[in-house]
């Protein structure tokens, strides 16, 4: 198996530590490989090992009893999977899924204990790095509450077809998210859950508007 | 069609491995679109490529229109 070096010494979890600490630690880590959509981890479920992406993409969700989907997190190359489950041995809050080929770099989780009694650096770094993932999660619950973000969707749309300007730019996902306040992923799911309703169709390279007046109640705004 | 900032992508190629048209391509260490034939009929609504970029050089732009207007001008 061959680690990438340059990824592995990036690692949050192992940073700052040498190159000979690095070698040994590197000993204890396995690879594994995901087609695309195949799920990684079940939400539920237990982890025996602790993951980073290694190459890929893969998206951290919960499902909702009526089948909605809620993306938590777009893990990239680097990032840790499940941080969470593998430290405090509970089942895994979320699902996982490969949203292209992933490759995954595991520590078992009996050997990343040894490792942060023998390196206190690194039980330092996974405080940093759970610390951090819980900082976005207060920011994702403040977007959570999805009427307000779906109404903030429905108004930009409402507004973008009463502006006439003849140049106006298109709209993306990114704008969206700007005005919104919130992160893209939340607006591709407030899209999905307008086109569920049936109030928008979303087609390539448009959406339309079928259902102006219920857009416009979501939206808090007049008819 | 994905709409690529060259200032701000750094090549990474995450958009290719998350696209399921396959019309993003590294070409010369450079991502590009590669649109396909079947392109021009298609009306799938994907764009999760912009979703997965970390630096937001991918955007997918689209219109917003009132489908009454699709009736009129048809």
């Amino acid at each position: 198996m061959a680690v990438k070096i340059e990824l592995f010494k990036s690692l949050p979890h192992f940073q700052g530590l040498g190159s000979d600490d690095l070698e040994s630690i590197q000993k204890l880590i396995f690879e594994k490989f995901y087609d695309r959509n195949e799920i990684i981890l079940y939400e539920g479920e237990d982890s025996d090992a602790l993951y980073f992406i290694a190459d890929g993409v893969v998206k951290a969700f919960k499902t909702s009893n009526d089948g909605k989907e809620q993306i938590l997190y777009i893990n990239r190359p680097g990032d840790s999977l499940n941080d969470i489950p593998a430290f405090d041995r509970g089942p895994n809050p979320v699902s996982a899924q490969a949203m292209g080929p992933v490759s995954l770099y595991g520590i078992r989780i009996r050997d990343m204990e040894n490792l942060l009694n023998e390196y206190p650096r690194i039980a330092y770094n996974v405080i940093y790095v759970i610390s951090n993932r819980a900082r976005h999660f207060v920011s994702l619950i403040e977007d959570l509450s999805f009427k307000h973000v779906i109404g903030r969707v429905a108004k930009i749309l409402l507004e973008y077809i009463k502006d006439e300007s003849v140049a106006k730019p298109r709209l993306t996902q990114q704008d969206m998210a700007a005005m919104a306040g919130t992160a893209r992923e939340v607006i591709g799911r407030s899209l999905k859950s307008l086109e569920d309703e049936g109030l928008i169709r979303l087609e390539r390279q448009r959406v339309v508007l079928k259902d102006e007046e219920a857009l416009k109640e979501l939206a808090g705004v007049e008819s | 069609m994905p709409v690529i900032d060259i200032h701000k992508c750094n090549n990474c190629g995450l958009c290719i491995g998350v696209c399921r048209c396959q019309i993003l391509v590294m070409i010369d260490n450079k991502v590009t679109v590669e649109l396909k034939e079947e392109c021009h009929d298609c009306q799938v609504w994907c764009a999760q490529c912009e979703i997965v970029c970390p630096t937001g050089a991918l955007s997918c732009p689209f219109d917003v229109i009132v489908e009454e207007s699709l009736i009129e001008n048809s």
